[in-house]
C-alpha cells in the first residue's frame, strides 16, 4: 500500500482518508468489550434478582413474573437517567448500557427530559419515541417477517404431513 | 478606493486595531487551564435560564455587555454586530442582537465563525464602512448536543476522536485604533471536502481546510510558520492536529510543532478533565484567541499570531443522508503594535 | 447457577453489541436494531425459549428479548385466530415494557430537567 504521504494528499480524497484512518486515536475494543460484558452482565444479574423476589416475595409464577420485572427496570433506568446517572453509565459500559431494556428506557426517558422546553404536548408527546423509534418499527417489521415465515412454513408442513 | 487584495487575502495597509475583548465560560471551562482569563464564569449550565437555548443566548449577551462596558462603550456607539453560534439559524445571536439593537449580519461558519467574523470586522473598519464593529462567537454545549446529537441524557458512549463542545462566548470590539494590538491580514478560506463522514471525527473532517488556509495565507504575505510567535487553530483536537502537522509537512512548510496549538486543547485539560479529543464549538477558537492571546499580545509577552479557526460545515441531516462533513477554516495574522 | 448464567449470557450479548460499535462501526441505532432483528430471527427458529430456559434474565433482559417477545406474541395469536394474528399479536407480551417507558418517561419529564455532564 502506497504511503499515505507520498503525493498531495489534498488532491486525492481516497489517500486522505486512509491517513485520517491511520492518524485515529484507536478505540480500546478489548476494553470496551471488558466493560459492555460487566455492566450488561450485571444488569441482567440484577433482572434475575428481581424476578425472583416477584416468584418468591410476591408469589407470581415464573412467567407471570416477567412482566413486573421488565417494568422494575425500566422504573429504575428511567430515573437513573433523570438523575444524571445514566449518561456516566453509557460512556464507561459502552453497549452495556445500551443492550438492555434499560437502554431502552434511556432513550425513551432521555428524548422526554430533552424536549421538555418545548412543551409536554408538542415537545415531550412528539418526541419520546424519536431515539426509540428504530427499535420499535424494525422490532415489529422484522417479527412480522418472521411470525409470517413461520406460520406459512408450519401450514405447509401440516399441510404435507397431515394429508 | 482601499486595495487591500494580496493574492486571496486582504491585507490592510492601515491595520485595524481590536479595541476591547471580553469572554465568558461554563463550569467545565472554569475547571480548563484557562479558567483565570474569563472575565465571567458560570458554575451553572443554565445560566439560570429555563432552557440550555437561552442559556446561550445569556452567554453571548453577557459577553457582549463586558465588552462594551471594558471599552466604555454604549450600544448605541456600535457600528455593526457579525456573529454567529451553531443553533439552527444562528437564533442565539440573533436574540443578542435584539437586545443590542444595533445593525447586525449573522454569519455562519461554525467554529470558524470567530475568525470569520473578525476578518470581515477588520474589512470593514478598514474600509471605513463602519468605525466600531462588535464581533463574536458563542456555543453552548448542551444546545448543541440536542441539536446535532443526541439527547443531553443519552447513554450512548463517544468514541476518543469526539470532541466536547465548548460553553461560553467570545466576542471583540474593533475600531481604528485601540489596544496595540493589530489586524494586519485576514485570509477567508473556501471549503474543503475530502469525503470524511464521521461526524465523531470532526477534525479530520477541518485538517484539509486548515492547511488550504494556511497555505494561502503564508503565500499571500510571504510568511513562514516561523515568522510567527503561535499559529493557533480552533478546535482540531488531538486527532485533528497530528492530521494537520502531517498535512503542513508534507506541504513543505517549515516549522516547530510546539508552536502549532489548538485552542481546543488549550481551553481544557485531556488529562483530568473528560473531553475526548478536545474542545469544540464556536466558542472555542472564541474564548482562546479573545481572552488569552489578544491580552497576551496586548501585554507584549506575544509579538505575531496566526489565528485559525476552523469549522465543519454539516447539518444534522446531512449526516444522516451520508453526505460527508465539508470543512472550512478563516485565517487572521494579528500582530503586536 | 441461573445468576451466574444470567450474568454471562446478558454480559455476552452486550459484547456483541460492543463488537457491533467498535469494529463493525454501526451506530447504536443500528446497533440495538440489529439485535433486536437478530431476537426475531431466533425466535422463529426456535432457539430463544431455549436460550431463556439457561440464561433466565441474561436473554430476557437485553433488547433481543423484544424481537422475541414480538415474535412470540405473534404466533400465540396465530394458534388462537389464523394468519391474521401475525399483525394483530405482536404487542401482547411486550405491552408491559412499552407502557411502562413511555409512562415513567413522561413522569420523569415532569420531574427531572437535563443536567451537564461532568
Amino acid at each position: 500500500m502506497e504511503h499515505p504521504l507520498s503525493r498531495d494528499v489534498l488532491r486525492d480524497p481516497e489517500a486522505y482518508q486512509r491517513l485520517a484512518r491511520d492518524r485515529e486515536t484507536p478505540r480500546p475494543v478489548l476494553l470496551n468489550s471488558l466493560r459492555a460484558f460487566l455492566v450488561g452482565g450485571a444488569i441482567s444479574f440484577f433482572g434475575q434478582l428481581v424476578t425472583d423476589v416477584y416468584v418468591h416475595v410476591f408469589h407470581f409464577s415464573p412467567k407471570e413474573a416477567n412482566n413486573p420485572t421488565v417494568a422494575t427496570l425500566i422504573f429504575f433506568a428511567v430515573l437513573f437517567t433523570g438523575l444524571g446517572w445514566y449518561d456516566r453509565i453509557g460512556q464507561w459500559g459502552g453497549a452495556g448500557a445500551i443492550v438492555p431494556v434499560t437502554g431502552f428506557a434511556n432513550t425513551m426517558a432521555s428524548s422526554a427530559l430533552d424536549y421538555r422546553s418545548e412543551g409536554y404536548v408538542l415537545g415531550v408527546g412528539g418526541n419520546m419515541f424519536k431515539v426509540a423509534g428504530p427499535v420499535i418499527v424494525f422490532g415489529v417489521v422484522s417479527a412480522f417477517v418472521v411470525a409470517l415465515v413461520r406460520s406459512l412454513v408450519e401450514l405447509l408442513v401440516r399441510g404435507a404431513v397431515g394429508g | 478606493m482601499l486595495d487591500v487584495r494580496q493574492g486571496r487575502t486582504w491585507v490592510f495597509p492601515q491595520p485595524p486595531a481590536i479595541f476591547a475583548t471580553a469572554t465568558v465560560g461554563g463550569p467545565r471551562e472554569k475547571e480548563g487551564p484557562l479558567g483565570k482569563v474569563l472575565d465571567r464564569a458560570y458554575e451553572d449550565p443554565y445560566v439560570g435560564e429555563k432552557t440550555f437555548e437561552r442559556a446561550e443566548r445569556a452567554l453571548l449577551e453577557s459577553a457582549v455587555a463586558i465588552a462594551l462596558r471594558k471599552g466604555s462603550l454604549a450600544p448605541e456607539n456600535v457600528d455593526l454586530f457579525v456573529g454567529g453560534d451553531l443553533l439552527n439559524q444562528i437564533v442565539s445571536t440573533a436574540y443578542t442582537a435584539r437586545s443590542l439593537g444595533v445593525p447586525y449580519l449573522g454569519l455562519y461558519s461554525a467554529c470558524a465563525t470567530s475568525t470569520g467574523g473578525l476578518a470581515l470586522a477588520a474589512l470593514l473598519v478598514a474600509s471605513g464602512a463602519a468605525a466600531t464593529v462588535l464581533t463574536g462567537a458563542v456555543s453552548h454545549n448542551l444546545a448543541a448536543e440536542r441539536q446535532f446529537r443526541q439527547p443531553t441524557e443519552y447513554g450512548g458512549q463517544k468514541p476518543p476522536t469526539a470532541q466536547t463542545t465548548v460553553t461560553g462566548a467570545g466576542v471583540a470590539v474593533v475600531r481604528p485604533s485601540g489596544l496595540p494590538v493589530r489586524i494586519r491580514a485576514a485570509t477567508v478560506g473556501r471549503v474543503m471536502d475530502m469525503g470524511i463522514t464521521d461526524p465523531m471525527n470532526m477534525g479530520a473532517a477541518m485538517a484539509p481546510a486548515a492547511v488550504d488556509t494556511l497555505r494561502t495565507h503564508l503565500a499571500d504575505l510571504g510568511l513562514s510558520p516561523t515568522d510567527y510567535d503561535l499559529i493557533v487553530t480552533g478546535d482540531l483536537g488531538e486527532v485533528g492536529r497530528r492530521l494537520l502537522l502531517d498535512l503542513m509537512r508534507e506541504a513543505g512548510l517549515f516549522f516547530d510543532p510546539e508552536r502549532v496549538r489548538d485552542a481546543g486543547l488549550m481551553i481544557y485539560d485531556r488529562e483530568r478533565q473528560n473531553v475526548l479529543t478536545g474542545g469544540s464549538g464556536a466558542a472555542s477558537s472564541a474564548i482562546v484567541y479573545y481572552g488569552y492571546l489578544v491580552p497576551e499580545m496586548a501585554d507584549g509577552r506575544l509579538r505575531r499570531v496566526l489565528l485559525l479557526a476552523t469549522g465543519a460545515l454539516h447539518s444534522p441531516l446531512s449526516v444522516q443522508q451520508g453526505e460527508s462533513i465539508p470543512g472550512i477554516a478563516h485565517a487572521v495574522t494579528l500582530e503586536r503594535e | 447457577m441461573i445468576y451466574l448464567t444470567a450474568f454471562l449470557v446478558g454480559g455476552l450479548f452486550s459484547v456483541l453489541g460492543q463488537i457491533l460499535l467498535d469494529v463493525v462501526r454501526l451506530t447504536p441505532a443500528h446497533t440495538t436494531v440489529t439485535l433486536v432483528v437478530l431476537g426475531a430471527v431466533l425466535a422463529g427458529l426456535g432457539l430463544y425459549e431455549p436460550l431463556l430456559q439457561f440464561a433466565g434474565a441474561g436473554a430476557s433482559v437485553p433488547v433481543s428479548s423484544f424481537g422475541y417477545s414480538l415474535v412470540r406474541g405473534a404466533l400465540d395469536e396465530v394458534e388462537r385466530y389464523g394468519i391474521v394474528g401475525v399483525i394483530t399479536g405482536m404487542f401482547e407480551i411486550t405491552s408491559a415494557g412499552i407502557s411502562s417507558a413511555i409512562l415513567f418517561s413522561f413522569l420523569a419529564a415532569l420531574v427531572f430537567r437535563p443536567r451537564e455532564k461532568e
